[in-house]
């Protein structure tokens, strides 16, 4: 892009932060090396050896120097530890009403699926001024998810769900590259996040539908091809198998007696290995689905899940009212003929932002985005 | 005690014409078997150059392929190769021996006034188990190499790497032993051997410097050892500790390598600061300004080192709240660091400061190791780390230290005690010139890359986006006159073993210990032990600075010989 200035595109609510940050620190590196530099060399030169043997007034030492500098960097050192913590929790705190989207790494390329079923490989479309979560794993070894136009980055690790947020604020197409070095293919493992205007984006939506969301493939998966249905049941009120309605950040009290919180770690554990965390009144009787169900399908039995317990996750219920009052969203998804069926309790996933206008007028009723977006754009 | 000869201004004995630990015994046996610790630093000093011209070669090799934006020099295999091999050979078989193992070998019993180390059998054994690494390592690298990069994250490096991870592995954990014996013989040493008089704040900064690596040496180790056992054991019988597919957990691996392997870049950079001590008193031949503020902000890097590893894995999914006291702890131990270098600035206020090439060195250590400690300060902010982690940016970073810091303090240090080591002096005027030309061939290898750091480019990187190309060509630029500047001194540094100008005792004029025995030393060090009555870097008239013992030629033909 603009490849003569050595500055990357700023396209995130987290540019400017990180910039600012920067260039603090660029502010301090210049300080401090001009005068340890200037010092230096006025010293060399003014001080420089004149006659061979010569022997200079012996200076022990200062305490109220050594405690000047030792005090001075320290406050400067504290000021930039809170500046990054503030920032970093920023990064890494991803917002309540954030539009899920499902990512999973493998050697050497990335998969995107979007709660409303698109599927893309190497590329992933959002809308400007949304706040995106990427809930992410990996199939294989760690990967690192970076978009150095959004200033953020998040190692995807396999065993477990990571998770990042951005809210780009400027429309195009920006390198994603993965960071953490994955093997033979690693500098090969990018591709594109293409920020587009709310209506194209909806429009590129629309024109991808006929795929099935991951709720409705999560649900097929449950009733049909693994058959957890059989003790779980396909209502969510449990039978021999606990009951999965409203699990979804509740408190499950283990055999033993120990509690844990039932979050998207503990739902993919209790798949893999149903032993590990044994819910107390049930016996040990669910098999391992380790080895039979991939990284993507998991996730879409996870959004199954989650989709029982409406209220508590976070992507889909928020979402939802978008879809319903937004008819830019095209026809009805699929996925919506599966979500229905389960009753009105079950929130509708869709992805879609309702258009805006640039100077940032409200959303649509119920939507929680905050619209001051487009406002906020450092450059 | 006293003797009638200043050396230094008397002409200079011939090398030949006086026993010393060089020509004390002839033949290939009496270099194997030696447990003369000053030989032992020389046949360290053999073999980690060879190691440092092998890294030096990959490095090359891996600029080169970054000349063009494709990856069209060599294959991505190849490439991953290159980076892998490049880091391992520098930082287990160079940097962490290189001052420790050969300057610090040979120094540390003739600064502080014994005859050898306090084991010096084990010294040898420590010299045969890093040879028998560096084996195990050239296996790997013939058997076709290694591709999981230095740092050998699981569960890449334990499951799916095709390619000689265990071999390399072995080097490593073996390697792990010839340190942690390295440390065990100079913390003995330094508690137990110091001369008459010579108390624990009239010792050398150096001296301190290395006390405080031997406690990281020892302390840090054998956790690398415990990985890289258990890394093997996943590989090799499939016992599930760090990829999940087996029930293990790939962070884990992350917080056992980083504990060992951030304290090891103290490892790398604490003997420099030693060496940059004694180069900036010496040659500016004034005491060292706040000289228990340095040595204890050595001791206390060494502590708070071991206590800032997770600032490694700010982005890895460690929980946020553990992230911020590593972020705390990793700003708490640059104070240390800043505190040397305002010293070390403060010290050449109203000397007497000449230009020779080891002060270069020094002067340039300070210069790049502020860049170096201050953009480590930039990766310690977690959130400007969440950008930057796993770029370019760290690359120059850690490049700033190591070379800038480690090699600089290294090359600075063989310079100043060349004529003690070898008995000759090095070409002052070729000196000079190649420190310049590793300066700027530095900066411009190493400065680009914060530039494309900070433009997101990321590390490890075969192929790279076309916008990423004006930079790399600096930088490969730059790595070529680095590469022939640091060539310029292993020239010149052979060519002087035989025809430089034969070096008297104390070729600088300097109180400290080395200095007042011969050039280069007898095996047993000193004739007679010698008794300190002088603080650390006071400075005396040259008549005064007067070589212990007598070393007239044929003096002492029959002087008794340590190794026997």
């Amino acid at each position: 892009m603009q490849s003569w200035i050595p500055f990357p595109d700023s396209a995130s609510t987290f540019a400017g932060q990180v910039d600012a940050l920067y260039f603090y620190l660029v502010g301090i590196t210049i300080f401090f090396t001009t005068l340890i530099s200037v010092a230096l060399i006025f010293f060399v030169i003014r001080f420089r050896r004149r006659l061979p043997f010569e022997i200079p007034r012996p200076i022990a030492g200062s305490i109220k120097l050594e405690s000047l500098w030792t005090i001075i960097p320290f406050f400067i050192a504290m000021s930039i530890f809170v500046w990054g913590a503030t920032v970093y929790f920023s990064q890494y705190s991803p917002p309540k009403d954030a539009l899920e989207v499902y990512v999973v790494g493998k050697q050497w390329m990335w998969k995107f699926q979007h709660v409303t079923g698109q599927r893309e490989i190497n590329e992933l479309h959002v809308p400007v001024g949304r706040k995106i979560k990427l809930v992410m794993t990996t199939e294989d070894v760690i990967h690192s998810f970076f978009v150095p136009a959004f200033r953020t980055k998040m190692d995807v690790v396999p065993g477990k769900y990571t998770y990042m947020w951005f809210d780009a604020t400027k429309p195009g197409r920006y390198h994603l590259f993965c960071a953490e070095y994955c093997g033979t293919n690693h500098s090969g493992m990018g591709g594109w996040i293409v920020v587009m205007q709310p209506a194209e984006y909806d429009n590129w939506l629309a024109g991808n539908l006929n795929q099935e969301s991951p709720v409705a493939a999560g649900q097929r998966l449950f009733t049909e091809t693994l058959g957890c249905a059989s003790c779980h049941k396909e209502d969510g009120t449990g039978g021999r198998g606990p009951a999965l309605m409203g699990l979804l950040g509740s408190t499950v009290r283990l055999e033993g007696g120990q509690t844990v919180v039932a979050d998207e770690g503990y739902i993919r554990e209790s798949i893999i290995n149903p032993r590990a965390k044994l819910v107390a009144g049930f016996q040990p009787i669910m098999p391992t689905f380790q080895g039979q169900v991939s990284e993507e399908q998991l996730l879409q039995l996870l959004t199954y899940i989650k989709s029982l317990s409406p209220g508590k996750s976070s992507g889909l219920e928020t979402t939802a009212p978008a879809r319903s009052n937004n008819p830019q969203t095209g026809p009805a998804t699929p996925e919506a003929a599966g979500a229905t069926s389960l009753g009105a309790q079950r929130s509708n996933p869709v992805g879609s932002t309702p258009p805006r206008a640039t100077g940032g007028t409200a959303g649509a009723p119920g939507q929680a985005t905050p619209s001051q977006r487009n406002g906020n754009n450092p450059r | 005690m006293q003797t009638t000869a200043v050396e230094s201004f008397e002409p200079v004995t011939p090398v030949g014409g006086r026993v010393n630990y060089l020509n004390a015994r002839y033949g290939i046996k009496s270099w194997l078997l030696t447990k003369d610790h000053k030989r032992i630093a020389l046949l360290y000093l053999g073999s980690i150059t060879i190691f440092f011209l092998l890294g030096g070669i990959y490095a090359l090799a891996i600029r080169l392929e970054l000349l063009t934006p494709q990856g069209d020099l060599v294959e991505s295999n190849t490439y991953n190769k290159l980076f892998t091999q490049h880091g391992i050979l520098m930082i287990f078989f160079f940097l962490i021996p290189s001052i420790p193992a050969v300057l610090g070998n040979f120094l540390v019993p003739v600064m502080i006034g014994a005859k050898d180390l306090a084991f010096p059998r084990i010294n040898l054994l420590s010299w045969y188990i890093y040879i028998i690494a560096a084996i195990f390592t050239i296996w790997a690298l013939l058997s076709g190499g290694v591709d999981t990069g230095w740092t050998f994250y699981a569960p890449y490096s334990s499951t799916y790497s095709n390619s000689y991870v265990l071999l390399a592995g072995v080097g490593i954990f073996i390697n792990g032993f010839s340190s942690i014996l390295t440390g065990l013989n100079f913390i003995v040493t330094i508690h137990t051997m110091r001369a008459p008089g010579m108390t624990w704040f009239r010792l050398p900064l150096f001296i301190w410097s290395h006390y405080a690596t031997s406690l990281i040496m020892i302390l840090g180790t054998p956790v690398i050892a415990i990985t890289v056992l258990l890394l093997a054991l996943e590989r090799v019988a499939h016992i599930g500790i760090f990829d999940p597919k087996l029930g293990g957990d790939p962070v884990l691996f992350q917080h056992m390598f980083w504990f060992y392997s951030h304290p090891a870049v103290y490892i790398m950079i604490l003997p420099s600061m030693g060496v940059i001590s004694e180069l900036i008193a010496n040659f500016s031949r004034k005491n060292i300004f706040g000289y228990s503020f340095v040595a204890f902000s050595s001791i206390a890097i060494a502590v708070f080192g071991f206590l800032v590893w997770g600032h490694h894995m700010f982005t890895s999914s460690q929980s946020i709240y553990a992230g911020m006291v590593f972020s705390f702890l990793s700003f708490a131990v640059a104070i240390p660091s800043a505190v040397k270098v305002f010293n070390w600035t403060a010290t050449l206020f109203q000397g007497s400061i000449s230009y020779d090439t080891p002060m270069l060195y020094a002067l340039a250590f300070i210069g790049l190791f502020l860049i170096g400690g201050m953009t480590g300060l930039f990766l310690a902010a977690m959130g400007l780390d969440v950008h930057v982690h796993d770029t370019y940016f760290v690359v120059a970073h850690f490049h700033y230290v190591m070379v800038g810091g480690a090699l600089m303090g290294y090359l600075g240090g063989l310079h100043y005690w060349w004529p003690k080591i070898s008995g000759r002096m090095y070409p002052e005027g070729w000196g000079r010139f190649a420190a310049l030309v590793i300066f700027v061939g530095f900066n411009l290898t190493f400065f680009p890359q914060f530039l494309l750091g900070y433009m997101g480019m990321p590390r490890r990187y075969h192929a790279y986006a076309e916008e990423f190309q004006v930079l790399n060509v600096m930088s490969s630029a730059g790595a070529s006159i680095l590469g022939t500047g640091v060539l310029i001194p292993m020239i010149y540094f052979i060519w002087s073993m035989r025809y430089g100008r034969v070096a008297p005792a104390n070729p600088w004029m300097l109180p400290g210990l080395e200095w007042r025995t011969a050039s280069p030393p007898p095996t047993e060090n000193f004739v007679v032990t010698p008794v300190v009555t002088w603080e650390a870097y006071e400075f005396a008239p040259p008549e005064e600075l007067q070589v212990i013992g007598k070393f007239e030629p044929g003096d002492r033909p029959d002087h008794p010989i340590a190794e026997v």
